[in-house]
């Protein structure tokens, strides 16, 4: 009787607040179908890169599916192989090819290696065996899968961290009233954003060293680039995190309604992040992920640690973090008017 | 109406507040005169939060004026001048009652010795000196709602919105805290409070009655006991309900 009393609110309490229900039922079914379309992604063909003129290699290679590109010189084909327009380039010694993988993602090193085998075997039956000679130009041959996902994950945990802790406690603040007694008081609205990002960057800034610390110095992941590059990457992602945290705050009742952000704000910014290669995508789900600021963040923090690389080439992503972080701290203080509209 | 008169704090006039369809607030007219306690009475829902919100710019109005010190509302720099209590206590109760006086007092820009001394003067006054360094989650009820009321005293506000201010004090401390009102009404403090309690709206200077969102009468206690021909405020609101439906 008791139980069925109990059983009978817990139902009334899920009917009353629709948007916990609809969540129950319809994220997980979000979440499954981007799984899907990741896991199952197409087989990745490596772009291939070549210098004046196609060899039998390459020929081959084209059959199996591989894109060739040829350039003129080969000043022109690094570069290119540099800015990941091609996975491989390949020229002649003489006449043992030499193959330089890009190399910052395990998951293309394995099917160029792939591609290099069963193209090798189908020229071999026609001409003398020779061996190739691989080598990189990021990373090595034993690079992890950890040391792609290293990167990526430092900047999802701080993320995901961040916009929780961040969006609940501004949501804390209204539902407890000390918002409104804030408002009462002299305080401008825009002070009380900034207020929050300073204090938050504090604990962010410490938080980023934390992580960053433990995952290159304890964990011991791959890490050639600048450390004070990463710490700044770190503070920028986690200023967006904050920023849209505060801001879906006001979309959320209680704690509860938070979490559910995790599924529909979080999830799919890990997959779209480049955890996974992202070109076997439909165009259209790539295209997603330019308006999720982890897939800016994981992207340079890649660049950073496994490229080595400095200001030139994370700076667009940079700016681009820091643009988000101005829009939602602008639409923050602009939500603050529902309750104070001076 | 007037509004530059210097003696009249706060004049309302014909404010009006719907929401959506709904209309909380009837044109709603009222002066609030310098060192009187001016007591809001009505029963829950009846637009006392909405009204005192409106006063010091929380809330929107549909229509009308809200002129508090001869300013025209909503402005932002006459937020120094007032002082706020709302109905939640709105404490940070993960950090202690001298941090949390500490942090107001710094919005209000009360800083350095000054305001060591003030907070050592408003905790004497709502009776907690000796709770300053607990940690605000540990308070009971009564003890949030008097540190609430302290954080509003902090800033030495000329003006002072109280929302529903009792509520949860036992009645020895209901008594001092009101000592402390009239003293503080002494010093020249306006004091405009809410409240649903009939005796406690006895001890206001002036009442404004309001059911539904209609102002019924605003006078003295007294007065509106006598004009109804009463014996207890309680009939005299009866009888301004009646007479409307």
């Amino acid at each position: 009787m008791r139980i069925g009393a109990m059983i009978l609110r817990i139902l009334r309490q899920f009917i009353h607040d629709k948007r916990t229900m609809a969540l129950m039922f319809i994220a997980p079914l979000i979440v499954l179908s981007l799984m899907s379309l990741v896991f199952s992604g197409k087989e990745y063909h490596p772009n291939i890169g070549v210098v004046s003129q196609a060899s039998s290699l390459s020929t081959a290679m084209e059959k199996l599916g591989a894109k060739v590109l040829i350039y003129n010189t080969e000043p022109l084909a690094t570069q290119a192989l540099d800015n990941r327009d091609i996975d491989a380039l390949i020229t002649l010694k003489e006449t043992i090819p030499q193959v330089l993988i890009e190399g910052s993602d395990p998951s293309i090193n394995k099917s160029v290696q792939l591609l290099l085998e069963k193209s090798m075997n189908q020229v071999s039956t026609t001409q003398v065996q020779f061996k190739p000679e691989i080598s990189f130009l990021h990373g090595s041959l034993d690079m992890a899968v950890i040391d792609r996902f290293g990167p990526i994950m430092i900047g999802v945990f701080i993320f995901f961290f961040v916009f929780l802790i961040a969006g609940i406690s501004f949501l804390r603040e209204r539902t407890t009233g000390t918002l409104e007694r804030l408002l009462s008081t002299p305080i401008k609205r825009w002070e009380i954003v900034i207020g929050y990002v300073g204090g938050f960057g504090i604990f962010t800034l410490i938080q980023a060293l934390l992580i960053s610390f433990f995952s290159i110095k304890v964990l011991g992941i791959m890490m050639v680039g600048n450390f004070g590059y990463v710490l700044l990457i770190t503070i920028l992602l986690s200023m967006t995190a904050l920023t849209l945290g505060m801001l879906l705050s006001a979309f959320a009742s209680n704690e509860l309604q938070m979490m559910q952000f995790i599924p529909l704000i979080i999830v799919p910014q890990i997959f779209l992040s480049g955890l996974l290669p992202l070109n076997t995508l439909p165009l259209w789900l790539q295209k997603i992920g330019y308006v999720m600021p982890i897939y800016y963040g994981a992207d340079a923090m890649i660049d950073v640690m496994i490229r080595g690389k400095g200001w030139s080439h994370i700076s667009t992503d940079l700016y681009i973090l820091l643009l988000f972080s101005l829009i939602f701290s602008t639409l923050n203080i602009l939500a603050l008017r529902k309750h104070r509209t001076m | 109406m007037i509004n530059n008169d210097d003696q009249c704090v706060i004049s309302v006039q014909h404010v009006n507040k719907e929401y959506g369809n709904k209309q909380v607030l009837h044109d709603i007219s009222l002066n609030v005169f310098k060192a009187e306690i001016f007591g809001i009475l009505g029963p829950s829902g009846s637009g006392k939060t909405t009204l005192v919100k409106i006063l010091i710019g929380m809330e929107q109005r549909s229509s009308g004026d809200v002129y508090i010190l001869g300013t025209l509302m909503p402005k932002l720099n006459m937020l120094q001048q007032i002082g706020y209590m709302a109905q939640s206590d709105a404490l940070y109760t993960e950090l202690t009652a001298l941090e949390n006086l500490e942090f107001f007092a710094s919005l209000y820009g009360v800083r350095g010795q000054h305001r060591s001394q003030r907070i050592q003067e408003v905790m004497e006054l709502v009776n907690l000196k000796e709770h300053l360094y607990k940690q605000v989650g540990q308070y009971s009820g009564g003890m949030k709602r008097r540190l609430s009321l302290a954080i509003s005293l902090l800033h030495e506000p000329a003006l002072l919105i109280l929302d529903e201010p009792t509520v949860g004090i036992d009645p020895i401390l209901r008594q001092s805290i009101w000592r402390e009102l009239r003293s503080l009404t002494a010093k020249g403090t306006t004091i405009v409070l809410t409240t649903h309690v009939m005796d406690e709206a006895e001890k206001c200077d002036r009442l404004g009655m309001i059911r539904d969102g209609e102002l019924l009468a605003v006078d003295s206690p007294q007065a509106l006991i006598d004009a109804t021909q009463s014996s207890t405020l309680e009939e005299a609101f009866i009888h301004y309900g009646g007479i409307r439906s």
